[in-house]
């Protein structure tokens, strides 16, 4: 246990050294996030005020909470384990006495506890004076917000975990990363709410395992969704957690396997 | 995939290695270190044949028949030219590598469904890649490594100071990695591999890109922690020198296969390799008589400098060197001996099969 909270800990510190790459990160999503709350305002102004359940308040929270969520989540993938496992780095993880994948997500931990306080919460803050945020009042959707994001954090980081060992058997994996990271970004409501969707999406979408990786996070963090409705949501949560947890630890078993197998 | 049974196993079926692997059996103290018997792995390739747009399955065999055993604290001396199949045999030593056929031991282990456990009996160095924190201070790679290692604080900070007093570390603890001098982040990478006080230290080309005061610095610590602790030490090297310096054992592969395997002393000796000895005369003398085993080579100097070539096993330097001096006054004298890289390259000229 020690170690994990180590790798953590070392994860935090190695990406607060680039203070640089997060003053650019702060500004950049802040831009980004003005760019998306004045195209979601414009849409939801020409509706009337109104668009499937959000108005301009809840669009505004709507979109800075995504803003917030998008570094931590690394809602763009990673690419640090392909390329460890292409240039056989991965060997050196491998003869280390520690799991591979708690040791990644470890260091997923610690990154993104980094990436929310420094990346995450500069541009929602800027967000919350500029357009206005809702966030509720109930001390218990705090609450949930907090294990949701905890969660959405996890499933992300499994689903990532699954792209990047697809290196063992692909030699260049950066086309799937892109595909991957397309449909992750508008399936998970990053990009608009899911319930804008049409219904044959909408129903595609609550399929896959990305809405528990935005949209429920924000969902219950701005109160959209009562407490109450917020569990079930937080339940699916811990399905794909489970789901893809087991799915990557084989993943990597098989990867591992065909290492050992056929060399690398 | 449990069910995917591999035909290259021999000792049964596999085990895959469970998520959290308990404390399992205790690490054996007994027996040899290393024991490698009729090892061999194939890699598939697939490449396009000249002229043809399909590609072709070729099996490559890397390692072909290598039978080894080193005992505990023999420091061993593992040498060949890129593509012998040094590697291929510390990945399949260390368990990240499955053998086609073979077995392979390692402190009592089987290293691929054991690997884990292994990997706390272990320290691997592999010169090409780091296991340190790339954007922390070197120090944080230790805390990090040591709580990995299950080391209490005491016994981490304990041979943290030892090691870092051996490779002369503590001037730079605190700096990032990256800041670091390659000289630097080896001597750190060798601290890493041995924080845990391993009984079977592996160095891939572990003074690969360091210029000598850092080769000699690493080299003496290597030795130091050995007589210390009584570390089994596997070396892969293209530097001589590390052999000569570390190691008590010498093994030449060659296309897979153990060209030679003995002591580094009787290396020169076993392969006849003349050694040459180097007089000049005070006054110039065109012929020298010499005994059995010896034969001029050359003489230069218009006849003060000769150069004489002899068999070390059959003749010692003063035996030749009285014969001399009963002919001539010998002014100076010098003695070389064949460098290894010399001797390592007639290995590989008389081809594979030659095992002494």
């Amino acid at each position: 246990m020690l170690a994990y909270r180590r790798i953590a800990a070392a994860s935090f510190r190695q990406y607060s050294t680039y203070r640089m790459a997060t003053a650019a990160g702060v500004f950049t999503n802040t831009i980004f996030g003005f760019i998306r709350a004045s195209i979601m305002l414009a849409a939801i102004g020409t509706a009337g005020g109104e668009l499937n359940g959000y108005d301009a308040l809840q669009a505004a929270t709507y979109v800075w909470l995504g803003q917030a969520l998008l570094a931590p989540i690394e809602v763009f993938g990673t690419r640090e384990l392909a390329l460890r496992i292409r240039q056989g780095d991965v060997a050196i993880d491998l003869l280390r006495p520690v799991d591979l994948l708690g040791q990644l997500y470890a260091a997923k931990l610690g990154r993104s506890a980094y990436l929310l306080l420094a990346r995450g919460i500069p541009p929602m803050l800027i967000g919350a004076v500029v357009t206005g945020i809702a966030l509720p009042p109930d001390p218990l959707s705090h609450l949930l917000g907090a294990v949701a994001v905890m969660l959405a954090i996890t499933v992300a980081f499994l689903a990532d975990a699954m792209v990047n060992l697809a290196a063992f058997w692909l030699v260049e994996n950066r086309g799937l990363t892109t595909v991957y990271t397309a449909v992750m970004n508008l399936l998970s409501g990053f990009l608009i709410p899911i319930v804008w969707f049409p219904d044959w999406l909408l129903a595609i979408a609550r399929a896959t395992p990305f809405p528990s990786m935005v949209q429920t996070p924000i969902d219950a963090l701005s109160g959209r969704v009562a407490p109450l409705d917020a569990l079930p949501l937080i339940g699916v949560q811990v399905v794909w957690v489970v789901v893809l947890g087991g799915a990557s630890v084989l993943m990597l078993r098989a990867g591992v396997r065909s290492l050992e197998v056929q060399g690398g | 995939m449990n069910e995917h049974t591999d035909p290259a196993q021999p000792g049964g079926p596999y085990q895959p290695s469970a998520p959290d692997q308990p404390a399992g059996p205790a690490p054996s103290t007994s027996g040899p270190a290393v024991e490698l018997s009729a090892l061999r792995r194939d890699y598939v390739v697939r490449a396009k044949a000249d002229g043809s747009r399909l590609r072709r399955r070729r099996v490559v065999r890397a390692v072909d028949d290598i039978t080894l055993t080193v005992e505990r604290g023999e420091a061993v001396g593992f040498v060949g030219a890129n593509g012998a199949g040094k590697s291929t045999t510390i990945k399949m030593m260390t368990g990240i590598l499955q053998p086609t056929s073979g077995q392979v031991r390692v402190l009592g282990r089987q290293p691929v469904p054991e690997r884990r456990l292994l990997a706390r009996e272990i320290g691997v160095v592999f010169g090409q890649r780091s296991q340190l924190w790339w954007d922390l201070p070197l120090r944080d790679s230790y805390r990090i490594l040591a709580a990995m290692h299950r080391l209490t604080d005491a016994a981490r900070d304990a041979r943290l100071e030892r090691l870092a007093e051996g490779l002369d570390l503590t001037a730079f603890l605190d700096q990032p990695v990256r800041q670091l001098s390659l000289g630097q982040r080896m001597r750190g990478e060798v601290a890493a591999a041995l924080l845990h006080s391993p009984a079977l230290v592996i160095l891939d080309e572990p003074t690969i890109g360091l210029d000598m005061v850092s080769k000699e610095g690493l080299r003496r610590f290597l030795r130091e922690d050995r007589t210390e602790r009584g570390t089994t030490l596997f070396l892969t090297t293209h530097d001589m020198s590390d052999v000569e310096r570390l190691c008590e054992r010498i093994v030449v592969v060659n296309s897979g296969t153990i060209a030679y395997d003995g002591a580094l002393a009787g290396f020169r000796q076993s392969l006849g390799a003349p050694r040459e000895l180097v007089v000049d005369l005070a006054q110039p003398r065109q012929v020298l008589e010499l005994p059995a085993g010896a034969e001029p080579a050359a003489v230069e100097a218009e006849g003060i400098r000769h150069r004489i070539r002899f068999q070390g096993a059959r003749l010692t330097v003063p035996a030749l060197l009285s014969a001399i001096g009963a002919q001539a006054e010998v002014r100076d004298l010098s003695l070389a001996e064949p460098a290894i890289e010399d001797l390592v390259r007639q290995i590989y000229a008389r081809g594979p099969g030659s095992v002494e």
